[in-house]
Parts: structure tokens; C-alpha cells; sequence
């Protein structure tokens, strides 16, 4: 590999979602190519070298799919800095756009944006086996276009030398902006005022180190288009601009401009008159037609809908089960064996149960976030998902959330942190925020064996009675959580729904590549691991420290050393090992907490046990039980456990009542429903809206609700009689 | 003049204006949906929303209320 420097040629990849941009750079950067985010903003970055010649490679960097350069969305505003050089992007030596044969004229107006602002382009006409016949002649089309056209079925990598060939060539050649459209008088004025207050940097002149006005106007003109008068109402994701630049566009703009609509028109005019000629006739979609009949109808389509979506529902719920327990138990063994090499200690004990500990509850996600993703990946390439907006739009949209949150939502029952991940398949910020603050309110998985554990050792009555408590709690989840997302879209100012139109694309069916399917799955995982796995690994270790330290028993407790010592049966030597381990965790920082908590939770019916409870299931919900477990001294218990549910069933308030009445648990049903008891749900949001607010707010908003509806539920329950 | 979300189906219209506030008629105007193009609803999603809608030979969802703002000649 040759090393990076300023000299290295620094290419873009630009194009129309759904155009087969995803398979070209794979295809073009093969094993180099790495994906991270870009800084602040969760939207992915892929870098990769491409081999011009001999020993010259480029670095090539693949930008969001985008229809143009309007800056409407963080994924445009990357687009368009890349393409343009500027924030922080290097100045491209030449973009690559790939133009979709099958929809030469639509795909083309990224490419004539992109020549107006003088950057060199080369276009690769994708998707030829699609069109077959239908492909316009490259030669004619580059003749029309002005620049290298080169047809590429990334798959069978035909085409790609030729590319990179025309790349090398483009590299070469004068930087000529051309435009089809020309400014009005009126507009020249106006683009003369903003041109005039363009920071230094983005002047042609020293971007391309050659000044060409042409190129200056193109910019002038964007930033008249995309920057929006104050007075404009919200728009969707702010752009940080330099403030001489927006003071400019602002005295220079008109409240409605139809003026702006004309360069607009005219591209559209010149794709439509001279383009749209080229491609020698429509293009079959029938296939895709006959398929959208059916998955689209009225009770077939939504049958396949329920169809897919359950299987999607149960591989996250059951079939990863047996992985995530083959996980869970083999990072257990792995502590064990160092446990038993390293025998007893202070050390062994950070080792096993902070770091292997910790380092097994990142990856105990990763079966589900890999499953998750090759199910999106399918259904993403394929065209489905899509489809899963359109028919879901009506139900999501009432709620002001989009109809691509569904399947993060669903996902959401089995876990919130790879549904948080899946919220990625939303173009917009402002969507992807509002779904990641209601998808942790969905009853994930981790939630059952609390719910279990409280209504067998608490709820009395028959099964049928507790069977409907649990698909109650259910239907609690999915209420709440819509009802949340309704609220926060009308109150959190920057979740507020926006009046832009919805517009989706729903391209035609096509079999995903498997290859492509297996490498978006593998950089999501990864990310996951890398980005989220750490903070997860950071706060187990914590968490551990928290409900570890001080290791020392009470004053004026009893010598437990001396009594299992002297312990008549295995039995009593247990007992007296689990209440000393009682005993130590109630006298623990995390324990002491617990009973600081106490005047908090006790409006709701919560002792401080409960508290030291809660404070375990922050590192996820279930270790509520086994925390419980410890602190009534019972040893080891999970949510099928006896002597738990003894214990819980028959303690006693000091006043000598029952300290866990019905009531009580079903306020702890309800705290649990709505409390974000969950790190790494609040890790991944911090990870993927790349701020330290959002988590905040999650956080904040679902244990005040949670403290409100419990406090109201057992309070009620009180004033009404019941205990 | 009948707006897109009037139209019958499956027979082809032409685009006259779009109306609506500005970033929300520029945004349809750059994907296309400019005065003389044809535009076609191709079918309504099962709840009677969004529509399924072909320009220039690629299919889009729209939404019922954002296709009334857009005037077309059946």
C-alpha cells in the first residue's frame, strides 16, 4: 500500500440512492475499504484506495446516496461538502457519479449540480444489465454530457478498468464549470451580493487555485437556495454556516422566490430535451409491478407484511437464543477457568466480573444486532423496505413518526440497542432521534424475567389472570411509546415534524448481493463494537466497582469467616456465604446508594432492596433479579427461582406488613416498563446521535415518567383501598 | 385545475404548478416534479395513503396531502 499525502488523488462517489453505488465502491475498493462516521453526526463515512495505475492509487470516498445537492438533510450537507471541498472535506480531484441507465435523465441532474460548481466528473452508468437494451450509447451520452461515460456491471467487474482508466484521464484535464441555466438580471445582482461574502475558502480560487466565476456563481446560487430566511419556518437539519455568508443570503432573498425555481427548470428542461432522447426507450418494470400486486394489495400485501415482519420478530426473540446464551456462557467458562488460575482476590474478581463480565455483555448484542442487520440489509437491497414505509406510512405518521419506524420499533420487543442501530434506514435526523426516544419504551426482552419473577412471587390469582398481566404490560409498552412519540413531536422543538414532503423512492425488486448484504452487516457490527462496545465495557466496569467496593462487612457484624468456619452441614456453610454476600453488597457504595434512594422510591412502595435492585439493572434490566438474589441472600437466582419468590413474597417491613404487597409490584412493573434502566440503550443513543444531550433527555424523560406512573399507581391503588 | 391526488388512476397527467411554501415546493421541483412533466398514479397504498407515483419511469410514495398541492392537466 502507498502511504497517504496531500499529493494523493482524492476522489468522491456520488449518486441517487437505490442506483447501485454501494456495489460500485465495493467493487472498486475491495478489502481496503474501512467505514467510520463522520465526526459529530452519525452518518457513515466508507474510504478506500482504488489503483489508477502502477503505483499511483487515489483514495476514494463514498458519499450518502442523495438526489441533489440541497443540503436539506446531514446526509445532503455531507454530500455536498465533499463534492465541493470544503468543512473539513478535502477539495476532490474529480467526482465519480453513477447515473442509472435505466433513469438516465433523474440521475443525471446530481451530475449537472456537480459541473456547475466545476468539479471534474466521470460517470459510471450503472445498472446496464437492468437496462439492457434500453442503455443509451455511453459515447453519445458523454458527447451530451461532457465528460467521461462508462457503462460497469460491478458485479462481474466488467467495465471497472475502463473506469479507473477514465478517472486517470479526468484527473488530467481543465476544471470547466458548465451550467444550462443563465442568471436573470435581476438574479445576477443577487448572486453578485452573496458571492461577495463567500468565506475565503470557498472561492474557487482557492480551492481549484485557478478563480472561475462560473463556479463561484454555482455556489452563490446554492447558498441562496438552501439557506433558509429566518423568518422561513423550521427546516430540517440547520447548517453551520459562517455568519457573513447567511447575513448575505438573507438581505439578498425575497420571502417566496420564484426566481431560484428557474436554474431548476432548466436543468430539468435540458435532461428532459436532450438526455431523456438518448435512452432508446421505457424501461420494463413490469416485473416489479407484478410483484408490487401482490405486496402491496389490500389483504395479500398485508398479510406478506405480517408474514415477514413475524419472522423477523421471532429470529430476533427466539432464534438468536440459543447464540446469545452459547455468549453468555462462554464468557461465564472463560471466568471460571481465570478464576480458577488465578484463585481468590481483589484482582481476580476485576478481572472476571468487571472486565471478562463486562466484555461479555457488549457481546451479548451481537447476535441479535447481526441477525437484525442481515435482515434490514435483505430487505434494504431488495427494494422491500421501502415498500415497509409506504404501506406503513398512514399508522406511523399519525404518530408523527416515519413509516420506516416500524421495524425498529418491532425490533425494539426483542432489544432496544440493535433496534436503535436499525434506526439508520431513515434518511432524516430529526426521524432517527424521535424513533431512538421511543423505541427503548417497547418491552425488550431483558424486561420478561423481571416481569415474571414479580407477578409469580406477587401478583396472586390464577394463570389466566397473570398471563393477561404480562400481555397487558405488552400493550402498555406499544401505548406509551406511541403516545410519547406523538407528545415529544409536538413539545421537543427540534423533533417537531417538519412540512417537507415525503417523498420515497420505491425502486424496483432486485436480488440483494449477498456479498454486499454480509459486508453492511459485518461494518455495522463492528462499529457497534468498536464505538458503542467500549462506553458499554466502561460503564460495566463501573457499575461492578459500585456494587464491589468497600469488600468489607459492617461494623458490628457477625464473623462470618469464623461461623462457616465452624458451619455443622454444607448447607448452613452456604446460607452463611450468601447472607455475608448480602450483608457486603448492602454495605457497598452501590448499597448505600440504594438506601440514599430510598426516601425517592418509597412514594412508589419501593424499599431500598428494590433500590439496590435498580441500581443492578442498570447494567441490564435482568441482572435485577440476581442482584435481588444477593441482597436477600438467597445465592444465585434468576426469575424461575423458589427461594427468591419465597423471600420476596414473605419480607417484612419493619412494622411487621408485607413489604411487597400486589400493589407494590405491580408499581415495580410499571417503574420497570417505563425507566430506562439500561446503559447500553443509553450508550448506543449517545453513540448514534453522536451528543451527550440526547441520551440525557431519554434518560431523564423516561425515569421521570416512570416515577410519576408508579407514584400515581400506587398512591391510587392506596386511596382506593388497596394495600 | 385537478391536483395530483384527484386524478383517476393509472391515466397519465401533466404537471401545470407546484404550489406550497418554498423549501416544500423547491425539494419536489429538484426530484423532478417540474411544470410538463408526466406523472402517473400508479396505485394508493392500502389505508388510502401515501400514493404509489411514476415520473420519468421511477416509482414514488407521496403523500396524499403533499400530491394536492401539485395542479396537473389529466
Amino acid at each position: 500500500m502507498t502511504t497517504a499525502g496531500p499529493q494523493r488523488p482524492q476522489l468522491v462517489l456520488a449518486g441517487n440512492p437505490n442506483v447501485g453505488k454501494t456495489t460500485l465502491f465495493n467493487a472498486l475498493t475491495g478489502l481496503s475499504a474501512k467505514v467510520s462516521n463522520y465526526p459529530g453526526i452519525t452518518v457513515e463515512r466508507k474510504r478506500g484506495t482504488v489503483k489508477l495505475s502502477g503505483d499511483v492509487a487515489a483514495d476514494l470516498h463514498d458519499l450518502p446516496g442523495t438526489y441533489s445537492l440541497n443540503a436539506r438533510s446531514s446526509e445532503e450537507q455531507i454530500a455536498f461538502h465533499a463534492i465541493v471541498g470544503i468543512a473539513g472535506s478535502p477539495v476532490p480531484d474529480a467526482v465519480v457519479i453513477c447515473i442509472d441507465a435505466t433513469q438516465v435523465a433523474r440521475s443525471a441532474y446530481l451530475l449537472l449540480q456537480c459541473q456547475e460548481l466545476g468539479a471534474r466528473c466521470v460517470v459510471a452508468l450503472t445498472m446496464v444489465d437492468e437496462a439492457k437494451t434500453a442503455t443509451p450509447d455511453p459515447r453519445a451520452l458523454g458527447a451530451l454530457l461532457g465528460c467521461e461515460v462508462v457503462p460497469v456491471v460491478a458485479r462481474t467487474r466488467s467495465g471497472l478498468p475502463e473506469l479507473v482508466a477514465a478517472i486517470a484521464r479526468t484527473l488530467q484535464t481543465e476544471r470547466r464549470p458548465r451550467a444550462h441555466w443563465e442568471a436573470s438580471a435581476a438574479l445576477r445582482a443577487r448572486l453578485d451580493v452573496v458571492k461577495a461574502a463567500l468565506p475565503a475558502p470557498w472561492t474557487t480560487a482557492a480551492r481549484y487555485g485557478t478563480d472561475l466565476p462560473a463556479g463561484d456563481d454555482a455556489l452563490a446560487l446554492w447558498a441562496l437556495t438552501c439557506i433558509e430566511l429566518r423568518t422561513g419556518g423550521t427546516e430540517d437539519d440547520e447548517l453551520d454556516l459562517p455568519e457573513a455568508l447567511r447575513r448575505a443570503v438573507e438581505t439578498a432573498s425575497t420571502p417566496d422566490d420564484v426566481e431560484l425555481d428557474r436554474p431548476i427548470l432548466a436543468r430539468w428542461t435540458w435532461l428532459d430535451l436532450e438526455v431523456a432522447k438518448l435512452a432508446k426507450r421505457q424501461v420494463n418494470r413490469r416485473r416489479t409491478e407484478r410483484i408490487d400486486r401482490f405486496l402491496l394489495h389490500r389483504v395479500i400485501g398485508f398479510a406478506a407484511f405480517m408474514a415477514v415482519m413475524t419472522v423477523l420478530f421471532m429470529s430476533l426473540f427466539w432464534w438468536s437464543d440459543p447464540a446469545i446464551d452459547g455468549v453468555d456462557r462462554l464468557f461465564k467458562g472463560l471466568g471460571e477457568l481465570v478464576r480458577g488460575g488465578l484463585g481468590e482476590g481483589i484482582f481476580t474478581d476485576f478481572l472476571v466480573d468487571g472486565v471478562i463480565g463486562g466484555v461479555g455483555s457488549v457481546m451479548v448484542f451481537l447476535p441479535q444486532i447481526l441477525l437484525l442487520f442481515l435482515f434490514l440489509g435483505f430487505l434494504e437491497d431488495c427494494g422491500y423496505l421501502a415498500r415497509v414505509a409506504y404501506l406503513m406510512d398512514r399508522i406511523m405518521r399519525s404518530m408523527n413518526l416515519h413509516g420506516r419506524a416500524f421495524v425498529p420499533m418491532l425490533s425494539g420487543f426483542a432489544c432496544a440497542v440493535p433496534a436503535i442501530l436499525a434506526t439508520r434506514t431513515m434518511e432524516r435526523r430529526r426521524d432517527r432521534i424521535l424513533t431512538m426516544m421511543v423505541v427503548p419504551l417497547m418491552t425488550c426482552s431483558a424486561r420478561l424475567p423481571v416481569y415474571t419473577l414479580v407477578i409469580a412471587a406477587l401478583i396472586p390469582g390464577a394463570r389466566l389472570t397473570q398471563a393477561l398481566l404480562m400481555v397487558g404490560m405488552y400493550l402498555f409498552s406499544v401505548i406509551t411509546a406511541l403516545i410519547a412519540a406523538w407528545v415529544m413531536s409536538k413539545t421537543v422543538k427540534p423533533l417537531k415534524a417538519k412540512r417537507l414532503p415525503f417523498l420515497i423512492e420505491l425502486p424496483p425488486y432486485r436480488w440483494p448481493r449477498w456479498r454486499d448484504v454480509l459486508r453492511m452487516m459485518w461494518g455495522k457490527s463492528s462499529m457497534f463494537l468498536r464505538e458503542a462496545g467500549t462506553v458499554i465495557l466502561g460503564c460495566s466496569i463501573v457499575l461492578w466497582a459500585l456494587l464491589a467496593f468497600p469488600r468489607e462487612l459492617p461494623k458490628g457484624s457477625p464473623d462470618y469467616a469464623a461461623m462457616i468456619e465452624r458451619a455443622p452441614s454444607e448447607q448452613a456453610r452456604q446460607s452463611l456465604a450468601d447472607a455475608r454476600a448480602g450483608e457486603l453488597l448492602a454495605n457497598s457504595y452501590g448499597g448505600r446508594l440504594g438506601h440514599a434512594l430510598e426516601p425517592a422510591i418509597s412514594p412508589l412502595g419501593f424499599d431500598w432492596k428494590i433500590g439496590v435492585g435498580i441500581i443492578g439493572a442498570f447494567a441490564a434490566r435482568e441482572v435485577f433479579i440476581s442482584t435481588l438474589g444477593i441482597v436477600f441472600s438467597v445465592g444465585e437466582a434468576d426469575e424461575g427461582s423458589e427461594p427468591l419468590r419465597q423471600a420476596l413474597k414473605e419480607a417484612k417491613k419493619p412494622d411487621g406488613s408485607r413489604a411487597y404487597t400486589p400493589l407494590v409490584g405491580l408499581s415495580l412493573m410499571i417503574f420497570f416498563a417505563l425507566a430506562c434502566q439500561c446503559m447500553s440503550t443509553l450508550a448506543v443513543v449517545r453513540r448514534e446521535t453522536a451528543s451527550l444531550r440526547w441520551p440525557v433527555f431519554l434518560f431523564t424523560y423516561m425515569t421521570a415518567l416512570a416515577w410519576i406512573v408508579s407514584f400515581l399507581v400506587y398512591q391510587g391503588g392506596r386511596l382506593l383501598g388497596f394495600s | 385545475m385537478p391536483t395530483l391526488a384527484e386524478i383517476p388512476l393509472g391515466r397519465p397527467a401533466t404537471v401545470r404548478e407546484v404550489k406550497g411554501p418554498r423549501a416544500f415546493r423547491r425539494r419536489l421541483l429538484e426530484m423532478g416534479l417540474v411544470p410538463g412533466t408526466t406523472v402517473r398514479v400508479v396505485t394508493v397504498a392500502p389505508l388510502g395513503d401515501p400514493l404509489q407515483i411514476e415520473v420519468r419511469g421511477g416509482q414514488w410514495s407521496i403523500r396524499r396531502a403533499e400530491a394536492a398541492e401539485i395542479e396537473v392537466e389529466p
